[in-house]
Order: structure tokens, then C-alpha cells, then sequence
């Protein structure tokens, strides 16, 4: 059970890029784990240190403003790439809660949604707004399916009402697929051609 | 008065959508997604280890091990084991990856193809050798690459940790149906032309995001003609597309292919088998969400030159005159300028291999720039097999001779420097050319810079030292 997501307040960092991979977000090196746990270290660590392994100023993930911030602005095709799922694990270990973004590829999206890390497409427009008031505050209501920024502006946003359900009970589909094993059954039994 | 004739449904169907129906458990409904039955679950050391131990967690069993199959590919050292039996790791971690697969394979009872054995090879190499792939299945891994095993008509598409759990608890997965996406490709290919620079051109037209949200069934005259390591070439990258998957209706290359292959039916049931596989197609009139339509004729030797496989440019082009952002970025990432042409470029590293391009027919087609040739001294070119068979067939023909005569490195099967967590790695500043399918900044290692090509393109690259355009030595060979 994870803790349920209902509402979320936070400022915002924001990488105003456009097919932002998961070798971005988690290179594969740090792929030889066998655990979910301790990722964020790594989370875009190509970006956020230098050859060094000191800091690297220029990346927002080190910028003092940014600290504490649990909203991700990013640019379009966001988690295009593999269907790693450290990509999301790494992004919640970083302390990222959600991640707005024109559009989201499918594999990450899905993933990301099912570890309670709120991926979600936004038209151009808010994009755009999210990107001038970058660092300002950003409300994200599940239950009214809205984001408000602190200019006032709301925009709402749509969200497959199963994921939308899990988020907010802490649930996910395992308990659901589970409840369905005699279905499954059913439908092994009957089927006219298996493949 | 009368009785209301049920009406029959005769709506012309897609293959996607005829796929979809045979394995939908339960349809979608609008408050939840649909029950899909999954007919192939293949496994790998990487992304199995926490949805075995989720399994654990919460006391489930695996319930259809027959339909989970196992291979070690993405962690694995492409150097040959030491005369002590020991292996060249890159990490305690590495080893205890696949020491925990061994395990996990071994508690539930799920054949693995090992070390020691003579199938193993890179999961969506492997699966179509062994015939475990098969017209008419839905098929799913833990990896995105999985779409390659659509070219035998079949639903194949990565799925994350999580939903590997899924599949193992219940062999089912809640899927919402995609849209459908035709990608119509007509005409001959050119001479130096090969499905890498088909997928490569088809990205760069619909974009690195173009597919997202579809399923692309690949179709027209090009792909009839394609053997079945082409299509999966085609397929293989529908995913670099943003696609769910790709795919292509099986016909009697596919049957061809498969006929004799170890999982594949025989006697009767391969009968049976041919006569469901042949209804396996979109029907004429059938309605795509969207369609594409490629003149083959248009396609020339391809290649990347940016930091995604959209930013690609027939080789002999120039890279974007008037950038844009984005493009920007990638220029500058591969040390390129804008309107520069990309021929010429000096390259360090050559990698031939990966689930995109580790076939036999890739590695003939590699083999055939480079006999009687050597490769360029400031190159260091490795050609690492997709799986062990491709390195017996390829012995055989002595292909491994040629390389190696060559001055390539011939390796063991494996993901090796496409994912290059294995300690295979470009250095720092380096420019790769490669057949593999990603050129995401740092995919081949910190710093390194990759070119994705054609196995022909980047045989000519080895052989050149340079970014070469592979036609210049098919013309040499024809004078």
C-alpha cells in the first residue's frame, strides 16, 4: 500500500528540453541493482555532475531555489527510451512527485503511474505559463482533476480513471489482477486457438 | 411486427485490432482498462529482480512458468571466460544479478538459458530463434526492444518491474487499447539500402514521438519483400518512434522462418498452426487511426546525427542549416555545427551488434566490406553476435575469421556497448558508429557520442576510419 495521492503542493524545477530519455533520467550503468531503493542519487547524474563527480551549478537539480521542489516541468516526449522502471524509481527517490510535461511517452508514463509518480500531459498553453512562473508554487488536485498555479491560473486535466482511483486509494493493480485469476482461468480453458 | 435481425458486425478489422479481440480476458471498460492474456513472458537478469521479490513480498506463486522464458543478455561480459572459469564482471553487482535470475528461474521452476548453454543469446534474438515467438501470440519483456518480435504478427511491447510482477502472478496485464498507426512502405530499396535506414528514414518522418499512444503496423510492397531479420529490424525501432509496438502480417516468409525452429509446432499442428496464422491480417478495407505512406525509393543509407534517432539525415546530407533548440542541443552534444556534413568525420569506435543489428544476415552484410579489407587503425570495431547461435552460423560461414582478420574484435553474445552496462563502453568524446538503436547522450558511455547506421554503413565507417557512405564501396566492388 502506498501512501495515498490526493493533492499536492510544491514549487517547481523545470528542464525546458524537449525527449528527455531514461538514460537521462537514470543511465544504465546504475542498472545492476536488484533493488527499487536508493536510485535518487543517481537520478540524472550525467547532467547533475561533473566528470569529477562534483556538482554541476548549471543543472537545476543543484540549484539552492530548487531544493525541496517535488514538481518536474519538462519539455515534450518526456521518458521516451526504455521501459526501465528505475527511471521512475529514481525520479521519487529524488523527492520528484509529479512531472508535467507537454506530452509523456507511454512505457514511462505507465510506469510512473503506477508507482504513484504523477505523470501528466499539459496542453502547450499551461506549458508554456508553467515555464514563466518556473520555482513559483503549483497545486495538482486529483480529486477536482486540477492544477493551479499561483497566478490563479487553473487548468484541468483528464486521467485514466483506474490509475486516477489507484493513486488516490494507494492501491495498484495487483489486487484487481488477482480478483480476476478465475476469470483467467476461464478463459485459458475456453479459448479456441492458443497461439 | 417484426423480430430485429441481430446485427452482425462486419467491420473491417485491423490485424492489431483481431490481435487484441483473441486475448482480451475482459474488455475495457470506461472505469477500467482491458484484461489482457499474455501468451509469451521472456525474462532477463535486469528487470526481473524486484517484481520476483514483489512476488515474494506479497506470497504469490508464478503461475504459468511454462509461458516464462529466461535469458541472461544485458549485464553479461562479451569477453571470453578465463581458462579458471572466471568471467570479466563489471561489478559484484553485475554477477549477483544474474546470480539472482539463476535463482529466481531455478524456485519457480522457468527455463533459463545460461552460460553453459548453446541458446542463450540476447532476449528478442533468442526468442524468435527458438521459434518461442510465433504469429498470433501477445508477447511482453522487461524491456522496450520486445516490439521486435511484431514482425511476425504478433502483439510485442515492453512493459516496466511492475507489470513484469503482473504477468508473473497472472500471466494478465490491464492494458487500454491503443490506436492504430499504418506505416505503408512501396517500392525496391536502393543498392547500400537495408531496413536499418527504412526505420531510421520512417523516425525521421514521423518523429521521435510520432508513434506514441499506436500501435504501427508496418505494410506495403518494401515489407512483403523483407526477410524476416529485416522486419524485425523494422519493428525493433517502432519503440525509438514512441511507439507501444510494431508489427507486420505474417505470410510465407514467416512460416518459412519458422518451419523446423525448436518451439515451433510440427506435423499436424503445424498444419493448424499456418491455417490460423494466414487469417492473420488487416482486412482490405479495415480504418487506421492514422497512415503513413513511404516511396522506398526515397530511402537512402541513413544515419543519426543528433541525440535521438529522429535527428537523422540520408549519410551524404547536412545536418539542420537553421536549428531549432532542440537541435541545437544535439548538434552541439556530437560536436557538430549547423548545415556541416557529417562525411568525413573522423570515428574512433565501430560497434556491429545489438537486438537491432546482431543477426547473420547483418553480420554477412559487414563481413562483405570487410574481406580482403582491414579495418582503419584508429578504429577499435567490435562485432559481437546476437545470441550463440548467431555465433555458430556465423563461424561456420567463417565470418568470425574475416573480422578478426579485419582487426575487429569478435565477442560473445550480448547486449555489449548498445547498453553498455557491462563495462563495454565508447570513452568520453568519442564518436561511435553503430547498428545498435539508441543515441541518447551518454547511451554508449559517459561523454560518448553515437552515430546510429546501418550494418553496411558502419562496416564502410571501420574500414574508412571515417563517416563514409557505404554505396562508395559497392560501386568500388561493381568497377
Amino acid at each position: 500500500m502506498r501512501t495515498p495521492f490526493s493533492r499536492l503542493v510544491s514549487k517547481t524545477m523545470v528542464i525546458d528540453q524537449s525527449d528527455i530519455d531514461t538514460d537521462q533520467i537514470i543511465p544504465a550503468r546504475f542498472l545492476t541493482t536488484t533493488q527499487r531503493e536508493g536510485l535518487g542519487k543517481h537520478c540524472f547524474a550525467d547532467w547533475r555532475y561533473q566528470a569529477d563527480g562534483s556538482p554541476n551549478p548549471e543543472f537545476v537539480f543543484n540549484h539552492d531555489d530548487a531544493a525541496g521542489a517535488a514538481i518536474l516541468v519538462a519539455g515534450a516526449n518526456f521518458g521516451c527510451g526504455s521501459s526501465r522502471e528505475h527511471a521512475p524509481w529514481a525520479l521519487l527517490d529524488a523527492g520528484i512527485r509529479a512531472v508535467l510535461a507537454p506530452s509523456i511517452a507511454d512505457i514511462f508514463r505507465n510506469n510512473a503511474l503506477k508507482n504513484g509518480l504523477l505523470a501528466l500531459p499539459v496542453d502547450e498553453s499551461l506549458y508554456q505559463r508553467l515555464l514563466q512562473r518556473r520555482g513559483h508554487a503549483v497545486e495538482i488536485d486529483l480529486q477536482r482533476q486540477g492544477i493551479v498555479l499561483d497566478d490563479g491560473t487553473v487548468a484541468l486535466f483528464e486521467l485514466e480513471p483506474f490509475l486516477r482511483r489507484c493513486l488516490m486509494e494507494g492501491s495498484d493493480d495487483f489486487d484487481f489482477l488477482l480478483a480476476r485469476l478465475p476469470a483467467i482461468a476461464n478463459f485459458e480453458g475456453e479459448r479456441a486457438w492458443t497461439p | 411486427m417484426s423480430t430485429a435481425e441481430p446485427i452482425v458486425s462486419a467491420a473491417p478489422q485491423t490485424l492489431f485490432d483481431k490481435l487484441w479481440a483473441l486475448h482480451e480476458v475482459e474488455p475495457e471498460a470506461v472505469d477500467r482498462p482491458a484484461l489482457i492474456y499474455i501468451d509469451l513472458h521472456l525474462i532477463h537478469e535486469v528487470t526481473s529482480p524486484q517484481a520476483f521479490a514483489e512476488l515474494s513480498r506479497r506470497g504469490l506463486s508464478v503461475r504459468r512458468p511454462d509461458r516464462t522464458y529466461g535469458t541472461i543478455d544485458h549485464s553479461t561480459p562479451t569477453t571470453p571466460v578465463a581458462e579458471d572459469g572466471s568471467r570479466n564482471w563489471v561489478s559484484s553487482d553485475a554477477e549477483h544479478q544474474v546470480a539472482t535470475l539463476r535463482s529466481n528461474c531455478k524456485a519457480w521452476g522457468i527455463a533459463l538459458e545460461d552460460w553453459d548453454s548453446q541458446r542463450r543469446g540476447i532476449v528478442h534474438v533468442m526468442g524468435p530463434e527458438l521459434g518461442l515467438t510465433r504469429p498470433g501470440m501477445t508477447i511482453v519483456c522487461g524491456d522496450s526492444h520486445t516490439s521486435t518480435h511484431g514482425a511476425f504478427g504478433a502483439i510485442a511491447f515492453g512493459i516496466g518491474t511492475t507489470e513484469v510482477g503482473h504477468v508473473l502472478a497472472t500471466q494478465c496485464l490491464m492494458q487500454r487499447k491503443p490506436k492504430t498507426m499504418a506505416i505503408e512502405i512501396d517500392g525496391p530499396l536502393a543498392p547500400g539500402v537495408d531496413a536499418k535506414d527504412v526505420v531510421l528514414h520512417v523516425i525521421g518522418q514521423i518523429g521521435v514521438g510520432g508513434g506514441r499512444g499506436h500501435a504501427i503496423e508496418f505494410c506495403g510492397s518494401t515489407v512483403r519483400a523483407m526477410s524476416m531479420e529485416q522486419r524485425m529490424t523494422l519493428c525493433n525501432m517502432s519503440i525509438e518512434a514512441g511507439a507501444r509496438c510494431g508489427l507486420v502480417a505474417p505470410d510465407q516468409t514467416t512460416f518459412d522462418y519458422l518451419q523446423g525452429r525448436r518451439y515451433a509446432p510440427s506435423g499436424e499442428a503445424w498444419e493448424q498452426a499456418q491455417r490460423h496464422w494466414r487469417a492473420l491480417v488487416s482486412d482490405a478495407d479495415a480504418v487506421y487511426d492514422s497512415h503513413v505512406r513511404i516511396n522506398a525509393r526515397d530511402i537512402a543509407p541513413t544515419l543519426s546525427w543528433g541525440v535521438h534517432p529522429g535527428q537523422v539525415m540520408a549519410v551524404d546530407a547536412h545536418t539542420p542549416a537553421s536549428p531549432d533548440a532542440d537541435q541545437r542541443r544535439g548538434l552541439r552534444y556530437m560536436g557538430f555545427g549547423a548545415g556541416d556534413a557529417a562525411i568525413g568525420r573522423p570515428v574512433q569506435v565501430v560497434f556491429v551488434g545489438s537486438c537491432t543489428n546482431g543477426r547473420l544476415s547483418d553480420l554477412r552484410q559487414v563481413a562483405s566490406l570487410l574481406r580482403g579489407r582491414r579495418v582503419h587503425p584508429s578504429v577499435r570495431m567490435l562485432v559481437v553476435p546476437g545470441s550463440a547461435q548467431v555465433k555458430r552460423d556465423a563461424e561456420a560461414e567463417g565470418l568470425d575469421r574475416i573480422f578478426i582478420e579485419a582487426g575487429a574484435q569478435w565477442r560473445e553474445p550480448g547486449c555489449s556497448m548498445c547498453i553498455a552496462m557491462n563495462g563495454d563502453l565508447v570513452a568520453p568524446g568519442e564518436l561511435a558508429v553503430s547498428t545498435s538503436n539508441r543515441n541518447f547522450e551518454g547511451r554508449q558511455g559517459p561523454g560518448s557520442r553515437t552515430i546510429l547506421a546501418s550494418p553496411l554503413t558502419a562496416a564502410a565507417c571501420a574500414i574508412a576510419g571515417r563517416i563514409t557512405d557505404p554505396r562508395d564501396y559497392l560501386q568500388e566492388a561493381a568497377a
